[in-house]
């Protein structure tokens, strides 16, 4: 004989089932009506009373008007990369490729040079971040052991008119600057991309197969907030 | 005879005009009081010239939106009922209002002008026909529009209008019996009496229990939340899925002008419609005795002006109570309907028949 499997019920947790007083809904109605007309009349009479100067102290909204009042950000958010700067303005960054492969989203495209200086070896001729996949996990910035990548810009609007402009080119991400930590954001927009996305130490010449145009704009288009990760 | 035209445009006019008025604020109310409801600022960013003027300017913007936006019928819609529904469903919203008196009799140079768009005898049958023709709209709407999401939308529409009408009826019928009149206007008069000497004879004194299952039915007839399964805007869709443009802002303007009319006809039959306590048409008797005399025309505007405050704070009423409470599921609905309300206002008619015959054979 085959038994049936029972399915048990899990038991009632008390309170689960209402009691008459709230099943006949009338009751419950008039005190969830009574608690939004609370808030609706304090509410207004905070409104009002602000109308004419008085009640500072009431805080009739809890709402911020936004692009007006700007929210301090916590102060380790991280927000749009920049590339550190060594003393003399040159990129601290040595090409090393370690936040290249750290990041998790495939979105920093490093294309490294050989530096004169041999202390300091390589460095990056083009550096290159697709905020169009850019996580903002910080995987690059721990990954750094130069510590040239850092994300304190205190920048978070990012948007563009048009994808390519999400992608970073090295003199834009030099020209960043850390957030002021008194100013509650940095409300500077993105600099605009100059020259040819590629730099190099004075009196160096980049190398001419490198030079040919973005590595991720040039050519096919799709290339941009492609998911491919670099071929390398 | 041009006189007496004129004299009814000019009540056509003024009614319409509040209609309509109300209802297009009602949108910008519906956003601001549900923002300090809900300790927000609300909607705040038309400007006209810089001019902010607290958000008054959205509902133009909404409407410029509305009438400058594609006016799409889907492939395989019926084109003409298409067209025709969101009129349907507009119409019998606007005209309700042509029976609710908003003051008592007006004299002026030996005019009498009762202040109403027309005075029929059945008023209330009226009332209820044509709030039972606003289902057409809806059905008309879903089936359409060629899409079964939205037939299967009009089909809850009509299937919630058609059950809350039965309660909504029944629930005016113990009104009826204690005024024994239809006509509106006499009982809007009748409500002016004092029972005892000094409790206004309002319809909710003497029928609370109808005004409640009035109420409710009257929100569940204007498709508005708790009752908005129909729509379902935000889940499942509902019957004006496949409407853009100007005919979805009708749709929309007729829930609003719907919430003024549930507001007027209960101001009307259950708050007196344009009385106030104590006055009379020589001014207040109050019931400890002492008489304020007032002239024939400072009592008519305070009716009037009675009127619009009970209306307006029925709106307000309205709109609190669609942002409280949850919608209701499908068969809740349904089992409100039909198990609760239906069986209360049968009960009700039940026991005001009863307490009249006692009260006869006293
Ligand atoms: S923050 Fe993360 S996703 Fe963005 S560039 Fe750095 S490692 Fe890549
Ligand atoms: S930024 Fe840092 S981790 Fe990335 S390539 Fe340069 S030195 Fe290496």
């Amino acid at each position: 004989m085959s038994t049936t499997p029972t399915l048990k019920r899990p038991a009632r947790a008390k309170g689960d089932r209402m009691t008459w007083w709230e099943a006949i809904y009338l009751p419950e109605i008039f005190r969830g009506l009574a608690i939004t007309s609370r808030h609706f009349f304090s509410n207004m009479t905070g409104h009002i009373l602000q109308l004419f100067g008085l009640g500072r102290n009431l805080q009739p909204a809890v709402t911020i008007q936004y692009p007006e009042v700007v929210r301090p950000l916590p102060e380790r958010t991280r927000t749009l990369h920049r590339l550190t700067k060594r003393e003399d303005g040159s990129p601290r960054c040595v090409a090393c490729m370690m936040c290249e492969s750290a990041c998790p989203a495939f979105c920093i495209f490093i294309t490294a040079g050989e530096h004169p200086d041999p202390t300091i070896e390589k460095y990056p001729v083009r550096f290159e971040i697709d905020l169009g996949l850019c996580v903002f996990c910080g995987y690059c910035v721990e990954a750094c052991p130069e510590d040239a990548i850092r994300m304190d810009t205190g920048i978070v609007e990012l948007s563009t008119y048009r994808r390519e402009d999400l992608l970073l080119t090295i003199d834009q991400l030099l020209k960043l600057e850390p957030v002021d930590r008194t100013t509650p954001r940095s409300m500077h927009p993105i600099p605009p991309r100059e020259g040819d996305g590629t730099w190099s130490p004075p009196g160096v010449e980049v190398p001419t197969h490198l030079r040919a145009g973005l590595t991720r704009l040039s050519g096919d288009p799709i290339a941009v907030g492609s998911d491919q990760p670099p071929s390398s | 005879m041009i006189v007496e035209a004129l004299i009814h445009l000019v009540k056509v006019l003024l009614v319409i005009g509040f209609v309509m008025n109300v209802a297009g604020l009602l949108t910008w109310v519906e956003r601001k009081q549900s923002a300090v409801m809900q300790d927000r600022i609300g909607a705040n960013r038309a400007d006209i010239f810089g001019f902010r003027l607290i958000g008054l300017f959205h509902p133009i913007a909404d409407g410029l939106k509305m009438i400058t936006k594609e006016d799409f019928i889907p492939p395989g819609g019926n084109r003409f009922l298409h067209t025709m529904a969101p009129f349907a469903a507009f119409f019998p919203a606007l005209i309700a209002f042509a029976i609710i008196p908003f003051g008592d009799v007006l004299r002026v140079g030996g005019r009498i002008i009762p202040l109403q768009v027309v005075d029929f005898n059945v008023g209330v049958l009226y009332l209820l026909a044509v709030g039972g023709m606003s289902v057409y709209g809806v059905v008309l709407a879903g089936w359409s529009s060629n899409n079964k999401y939205s037939l299967l939308g009009g089909l809850r529409a009509s299937a919630q209008l058609i059950s809350y009408e039965i309660t909504l009826g029944l629930s005016i019928i113990g009104v009826l019996m204690v005024f024994q009149t239809l006509q509106l206007s006499e009982i809007n008069r009748l409500q002016g009496e004092l029972l005892f000497g000094f409790i206004p004879k309002w319809g909710v004194v003497v029928q609370p229990l109808a005004f409640l299952l009035f109420f409710t039915a009257a929100v569940a007839e204007s498709r508005r939340i708790p009752f908005d399964q129909p729509e379902s805007e935000s889940e499942i869709i509902g019957y004006f899925t496949e409407y853009s443009g100007m005919k979805w802002g009708m749709f929309m303007f007729a829930d609003f002008i719907e919430t003024v009319t549930v507001a007027g006809v209960a101001t009307s039959v259950f708050f007196g419609g344009w009385q106030v306590p104590y006055l009379f048409a020589d001014g207040f008797h109050f019931p400890w005795g002492s008489i304020v005399a007032l002239p024939h025309l400072a009592v008519i505007l305070l009716q009037v002006a009675s009127f619009v405050f009970k209306v307006l704070f029925f709106c307000w009423l309205l709109m609190t109570i669609r942002w409280t409470l949850p919608r209701f599921r499908y068969d809740q609905v349904m089992r409100l309907g039909w198990k609760y309300l239906l069986p209360l206002s049968l009960f009700n008619i039940l026991a005001t028949g009863v307490v009249i015959l006692a009260l006869q054979a006293l």
